[in-house]
């Protein structure tokens, strides 16, 4: 649209322009002007703000909990040699999986995988374990379980080398590695735990939620059983938890509502916790426990399984007092059975 | 265009279908190059397959290592038909080829394209620099890495093209994003290299390429060539149009620099180029052609490089306490006789602890693998980066031994160095704060941290009882997952440092023997 290609097709109408043209390039620049106004209108900030103290929301969990049984036990003891008959006859003394898991529930199944290890070193959820947990969910008609964990150690190293991804490819189970997009804020009233990052993708689709977790000893906070397992859906600093562990650890009863707990005390890492690293570290004593009340399984499990003194475990009297679990576990509902 | 199962069958076709197989090869190994993929898979074969790798490290180790000898297959077809690998096999060739056919002359007017692929005296540079590189063999610094195609492809790959794939595509590579330090530098020198496209075709190939000159020098013997009958040939230089080599078919062909890609036979009008067996020496130019005032120049270079290197000390008593290599590393002289700067280990690493040294290990050492603790830490149960080390750099041990356990308890665990705390930076000994991070991630049984209950007066008047961490020299491996996890995030206040590594005589901390730590002995009985 030169202006000497328009001289050379009209050449008597000299320096004029057509209405049309006229039109159309002012319409032109005044859109362009309108929406530079607009556009600057629009992404204007006009007030500062302070940073990393801007109020933050998040999510709440919801409750996976059964409304609580006055008939059927809360707490379940198995003795057994194998990790699947003694899961079982833990399950079947609580009621049956049926109880917990019924025909197209999403189950998401949360082991712990914090490190490296193998399943040797009883340092994460044992694969057999994972496998007889899957097994009956599976049978009481779940339509899908997902697998996740958010390790210390690399994701895909931890469920590799724990053996867990074998048992996931091996059953057809959902892995979820924990992703930059898979967190989401989270708002808990905790004592310490206010606002954090959360492995949130999971629970999108999750119905029932099954928490499954070695019994270990624990450098700082003693042992690290059922409770202490949900340390690994939370992202960002977790570094900063030990200066207040049994405040942060008490708080995960607060924040998980799970429809059960099972820890394996099959083999369990009665020294060098949580990490372990050496066969001798390990025990083993051939006890499942399962329930509804983590404080209570853990409280069974400090007591029997890393038989110590139930009263030095200050982050499960803490839940107990707040009313968030039952450190009595002799008081609470419970079968003892062996596979 | 009509269907033509002869146009089909073009010897350029052929090329083509090999070219996007190699290429797509190359790709696949790259990505398989990960813990959850990789399974006894050959990692690192255009590595080894790449006899410039295989020669330099004979001259500075006297050995070929395990793999490298698949080299010899890469050899014979060049002594028989020339450069082959650089325009059917080369990934690092055919990224060219191709960014210079989408960014250079393949457009432009036919003379253009013609007066493009003639021969410059500048592609003689690459026979300099593969000389200069051999003369810092000699001297006993391996420096091929800078420049082997192959290597540059592969650390380009690891450094740059992978993470800038996940940065676009989350988790789409990783799980978590990976950082190279001095990536951009590496990013742009891959940049620049592809750019150079548009001025000359193939400039990397043609003007740099060391393992090009190495072929290109071998190819004086090759028995086949393309040749020109002078009898037929009109002098048109359409043989020029697709010349990849500039190689000069249009006259005497220079063996040394043709790519053997063909396409001067089908581009002739005339049938008067063809690939043909012992032609005669008159119409060719057999040898590289290099001024041997040069070559000499490219000696000193070569050799000034390792004694300037050498001399800087930083291999030596003036190393860096960041100097922290894999597992399994030779020690620091054997390491910079061996590895290449290819970046597979960097690649394969779970952890992302392992990072493209830049001057930390002086000049001889850029690029190589360090480890840094602030983006990663080095899993005990794993030996990936000794698995894909084309060259040894990186030994390929296993877990037993990398750990001491089983028969090599005598031995003990291969330590990368030492855990030291900076106490003035740790909460529990310096604020008031319980935390002992470093001491719950410790992965060695018994713990290497340990620590010691006291309960203090605060500030405030009001007791507090806390756990403050110690190390235990004879016990800790090194590995850096106390200084990953610390909360003090900017320099930990446990940080490891290069000394106690085991790999090295000199740089041991603790001597052998005696009773260093009863700790340790109670380890050795316990297992």
């Amino acid at each position: 649209m030169s202006s000497s290609n328009h001289k050379d097709l009209a050449p008597d109408s000299g320096d004029s322009v057509s209405r049309r043209e006229f039109l159309v390039r002012l319409g032109i620049t005044s859109a362009l002007i309108a929406g530079t106004g607009l556009a600057a209108r629009q992404l204007w900030q006009p007030k500062h703000y302070v940073p990393g103290f801007q109020k933050e929301k998040g999510l709440q969990l919801k409750s996976y909990a059964l409304e609580a049984s006055k008939v059927l036990p809360s707490l379940a003891i198995a003795h057994g040699t194998e990790h699947e008959k003694t899961v079982r006859a833990a399950l079947t003394a609580l009621g049956g999986m049926e109880r917990f898991v019924q025909k197209g529930d999403v189950v998401m199944i949360k082991p712990n995988v914090a490190f490296d290890r193998p399943p040797a070193l009883a340092a994460t959820t044992h694969p057999d374990a994972l496998r007889a947990v899957a097994k009956l969910c599976l049978e009481a008609g779940a339509s899908k379980i997902i697998v996740a964990d958010n390790p210390i150690n690399s994701p895909t190293g931890c469920f590799f080398k724990s053996g867990l991804t074998a048992v996931c490819a091996d059953m057809n189970l959902d892995l979820m590695y924990p992703e930059a997009s898979s967190f989401s804020p989270l708002e808990l009233n905790g004592e310490i735990l206010k606002h954090w990052t959360f492995f949130h993708e999971p629970f999108k689709k999750a119905t029932k939620v099954i928490g499954l977790a070695p019994c270990k000893d624990h450098n700082l906070c003693h042992a690290s059983m059922t409770t202490k397992n949900w340390y690994g859906l939370l992202g960002g600093r977790r570094n900063q938890f030990h200066q207040h562990i049994h405040s942060i650890v008490s708080d995960f009863t607060l924040m998980m509502k799970p429809t059960l707990v099972i820890l394996d005390g099959m083999n369990v890492l009665m020294s060098n916790g949580p990490t372990g690293g050496r066969l001798s570290d390990v025990k083993p004593m051939n006890t499942i426990v399962a329930g509804t009340d983590m404080v209570a399984v853990d409280s069974y499990g400090y007591s029997h399984l890393l038989e110590r003194d139930i009263a030095e475990l200050t982050y499960l009297h803490k839940a107990h007092d707040r009313g968030l679990g039952n450190v009595n576990w002799e008081d609470t509902l419970h079968k003892e059975v062996t596979a | 265009m009509k269907f033509d199962p002869q146009e089909l069958l073009k010897l350029r076709n052929v090329r083509r279908v090999a070219q996007v197989f190699f290429f797509s090869l190359f790709l696949f190994l790259v990505f398989i190059t990960d813990l959850r993929y990789l399974k006894g898979y050959p990692a690192s074969i255009f590595l080894e397959l790449d006899p410039l790798v295989a020669f330099a490290t004979a001259i500075t180790t006297h050995t070929v290592y395990m793999g490298l000898l698949w080299s010899v297959v890469l050899i014979l077809p060049t002594l028989l038909f020339g450069r082959i690998f650089c325009n059917w096999i080369c990934p690092y060739g055919i990224l060219h080829h191709f960014t210079g056919w989408l960014l250079g002359k393949s457009r432009a007017e036919e003379r253009e394209r013609i007066e493009s692929n003639r021969y410059k005296k500048l592609y003689s540079l690459k026979y300099v620099i593969l000389i200069a590189m051999i003369a810092a063999a000699i001297g006993g610094t391996l420096q091929i890495g800078w420049l082997d195609p192959i290597c540059l492809f592969h650390r380009s790959m690891s450094t740059v093209i992978l993470p800038m794939i996940n940065l676009f595509i989350p988790s789409s590579i990783y799980v978590r994003q990976y950082f190279h330090v001095g990536a951009w530098i590496i990013g742009f020198i891959l940049l620049f290299l592809v750019g150079m496209n548009v001025l000359i075709p193939r400039f990397f190939c043609r003007v740099l390429c060391p393992l090009g000159a190495f072929l290109g020098t071998l190819s004086s013997v090759a028995l086949w060539r393309i040749d020109r009958d002078p009898n037929k040939c009109v002098d048109c230089d359409l043989c020029l149009k697709s010349c990849e080599g500039a190689a000069d078919p249009q006259t005497q062909l220079r063996k040394s620099e043709c790519f053997v890609c063909f396409n001067c036979i089908e581009d002739c009008p005339e049938d008067a180029i063809s690939f043909k067996f012992l032609p005669s020496l008159k119409r060719e130019v057999t040898a590289p052609v290099v001024p041997a005032r040069r070559a000499f120049l490219g000696t000193l270079v070569g050799l000034g490089f390792y004694a300037f290197g050498r001399t800087s000390g930083a291999s030596d008593r003036n190393y860096d306490k960041k100097v922290i290599r894999p597992p399994g590393s030779v020690e620091e002289k054997d390491f910079l006789d061996r590895c290449i700067k290819c970046d597979q280990c960097i690649r394969t690493c779970p952890t992302n602890v392992l990072q493209p040294a830049l001057m930390e290990s002086g000049i001889e050492g850029i690029w190589t693998p360090i480890l840094n603790m602030k983006i990663g830490f080095c899993e005990v149960n794993c030996t990936l980066c000794g698995e894909v080390c084309p060259t040894g750099a990186i030994q390929r041990i296993n877990i037993e031994e990398k750990t001491g356990t089983g028969t090599f308890v005598d031995e003990g665990p291969i330590k990368l160095g030492t855990a030291f705390y900076d106490y003035g930076r740790c909460l529990p000994w310096s604020m008031e704060t319980p935390c002992v991070v470093c001491e719950e991630v410790c992965p060695v049984s018994p713990k290497a941290i340990y620590s010691r209950e006291v309960t203090i007066i605060k500030r405030d008047g009001n007791p507090i009882t806390l756990r403050r961490p110690y190390v235990d020299p004879a016990l800790c491996i090194g590995c850096g997952i106390c200084e990953h996890e610390c909360p003090v995030t900017d320099e930990a206040a446990i940080r490891v440092t290069a000394v106690g590594e085991t790999r090295s005589k000199d740089r041991r901390l603790l001597m052998d023997g005696g009773d260093v730590s009863s700790v340790r002995n109670l380890e050795k009985r316990d297992r």
